[in-house]
């Protein structure tokens, strides 16, 4: 008995070992692409190891390139122009690139991986972003799963942005993850107090980056970030906007909020804010002062499903009901929208039955 | 049995597997990337051919492993996870061989490669091959005719599905709703196959 337990597990793991061996072995030779020259806009040369996505190895290098999905070719925002070396279009490329982006050479620069010389092509705007050393200056619970991260800027000491824009957090290797990973968050921030930059935060369970943020990053750790990016910012127009955000989503709003009272902006605005419940509302305070401060601005919170005994007198149901519910005809109106990807989606079909344009729908989707 | 005898057998049962005992319109193995991956004819023939070559490289060697290995030791009940340990490493292996020698072959191929260790078609062919005892021979006849049989089974999926592409469908039925309604009615024209032939 105890002599077959022995050998099976011995017979398997040996098996198992010796298939792993093997592929170790074979990467150490089939992987190995040598050094390759990375050439920037036919300028700078880089000679790195071969082998990583060129993504990366341009993040290794800190020439940052926006990215929302860290790599994972789902965000399509990483488009580089990539003149000689890269190869065929990948089938994980084709959703995010047109006609005339493929004739143009652009490709997503996570999927491109680095096997021989390349020629690529950065736009000067983006070889100036930077990278950031900050502080984490204060950590305030927003609900049960959403934080507010304050970060102190300590090297440089200020970050000029537009109110909309977003960052890229750094998340270190630490217990649950074996590599440095990036992830987007929106800044969230009054633009006017210069050395701070605050994100909101929700907790995506088994998150890499959001994990690290919640239960290892405490105040006074170090950490970095770089950016900004982004186009999601307020238009030069005088038409009414309609603001529709749920959970994190508040981040870039919020900000935009603050930037348009300390440029004193008449723009009448709605924000319809949603969650599901209403101890998953926060800074309704915050709000409140915005609707006495700005000149036509109102703020509605909707909250799904209301419990007993909690007594809502507030919009119920879900976000996109209180939008049509209240408005009747948007046609003049822009939308800005912020939040997870169902959301935006079912957003976007309500204004446009409320008579929105489709050019007129602004929106960042967090995913 | 005669080599010959056993080739006929391996060619009974490829076509047999292809048809009348479809891996998935039969069994419904592998339906999750076959829901997931069949949006688009092109894609679904990238993914059909990887699990065409997949399948049938990986019948053949834990055929070798259960015959030489397992068997002796009287180990047998071990085949579920050492059949899932050498499909994840041959799939590691050739995926980094795809991408090294032929950059063709890896814009084909090589993408969907990672999804295929997932794909529960690959090890249930496996298991089937150790039920029925087949021999080596009959095996390879086997996985081909699997890895075939899915294939065509994903291929004819995309190609409803690119066509329904602009149809109206009833809300709650978009997506993989419609698609596991579809798959239910080309397991009944499937069965239309049985009599043809009686594959064991
Ligand atoms: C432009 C932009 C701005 C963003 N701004 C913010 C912000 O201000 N605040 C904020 O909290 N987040 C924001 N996000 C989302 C954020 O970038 C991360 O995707 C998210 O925090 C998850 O990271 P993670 O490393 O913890 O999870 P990962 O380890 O990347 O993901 C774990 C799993 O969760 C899934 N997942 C990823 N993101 C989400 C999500 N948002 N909801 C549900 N499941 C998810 C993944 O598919 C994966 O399966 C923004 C995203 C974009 C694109
Ligand atoms: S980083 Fe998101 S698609 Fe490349």
């Amino acid at each position: 008995m105890v002599l077959s337990i022995l050998i099976s597990v011995l017979v398997v793991s040996s098996i198992g070992g010796g298939l792993a061996a093997l592929l170790v072995v074979s990467e150490h030779y089939l992987a190995n692409y040598g050094p390759c020259d990375v050439t920037i806009n036919d300028d700078k040369k880089l000679t790195i190891q071969g082998g990583k996505n060129l993504l990366s190895v341009l993040t290794e290098q800190k020439i940052f390139i926006p990215s929302a999905c860290g790599g994972r070719g789902t965000c399509g925002l990483c488009k580089l122009k990539v003149l000689e070396g890269a190869g065929d279009l990948l089938p994980t490329e084709e959703p995010y690139l047109d006609q005339q982006e493929r004739a143009s050479n652009v490709r997503l620069s996570c999927q491109v991986k680095v096997r021989n010389n390349l020629r690529i092509e950065i736009p000067s705007e983006l070889l100036s972003l930077q990278e950031y050393a900050c502080r984490c200056a204060k950590i305030v619970d927003l609900t049960h799963d959403i934080k507010l991260f304050r970060l102190e800027l300590v090297e440089p000491a200020e970050m000029s942005y537009i109110p909309g824009q977003y960052v890229q957090l750094l998340t270190p290797v630490y217990e649950k993850s074996s590599e440095e990973v990036y992830r987007a968050y929106s800044i969230a921030s009054d633009p006017s107090e210069k050395g701070f930059i605050d994100l909101i935060i929700r907790l995506v369970p088994g998150g890499i980056c959001t994990t690290y943020c919640f239960e290892y990053l405490k105040e006074g750790d170090d950490v970095k970030i770089n950016g900004p990016y982004g186009d999601f910012r307020l238009s030069q127009t005088e038409a009414p906007m309609i603001f529709i955000a749920g959970g994190s989503g508040m981040a870039p709003i919020k900000c935009i909020l603050h930037h348009m009272k300390n440029t004193n902006n008449p723009r009448k605005a709605v924000y319809y804010f949603g969650a599901n419940r209403v101890d998953e509302l926060f800074l309704t305070d915050e709000m409140r002062q915005f609707e006495s401060e700005l000149a036509a601005f109102r703020y509605v919170p909707v909250v799904a499903r209301p419990e007993e005994g909690q007594n809502w007198d507030g919009q119920t149901g879900l976000v996109t009901e209180a939008v049509a519910r209240e408005m009747e005809n948007a046609a003049d109106s822009e939308a800005y929208l912020c939040g997870s990807p169902g959301m935006i989606d079912a957003a976007i079909k309500v204004l446009i039955d409320l008579g929105v344009t489709e050019d007129k729908i602004y929106y960042d989707k967090f995913a | 049995m005669n080599v010959g005898a056993e080739i006929q057998q391996a060619f009974v049962v490829c076509i047999s597997a292809v048809f009348t005992q479809n891996i998935l319109l039969a069994y419904f193995l592998g339906l999750c990337p076959f829901i997931g991956v069949s949006r688009e004819i092109k894609t679904a023939f990238g993914l059909g051919l990887a699990v065409i070559f997949v399948l049938t490289a990986t019948v053949m060697l834990n055929w070798l492993a259960y015959r030489y290995v397992l068997e002796p030791l009287g180990l047998e009940f071990f085949r579920f996870i050492l059949f899932i340990i050498i499909i994840a490493a041959f799939v590691q292996f050739t995926e980094m061989a795809i991408e090294r020698f032929s950059p063709f072959l890896y814009q084909k191929l090589g993408v969907f490669l990672p999804l295929i260790t997932v794909n529960c078609a690959i090890l249930g062919a496996s298991l089937f091959m150790v039920i029925r005892n087949y021999s080596f021979i009959v095996t390879i006849g086997w996985g081909l005719g699997s890895g075939t049989g899915w294939f065509l089974a994903i291929m004819a999926m995309a190609g409803i599905r690119q066509r329904l592409a602009h149809e109206r469908i009833p809300r709650g039925l978009q997506g993989p709703g419609i698609t596991l309604i579809i798959a239910g009615l080309m397991a009944l024209a499937f069965i239309g196959f049985t009599g043809v032939l009686q594959g064991r």
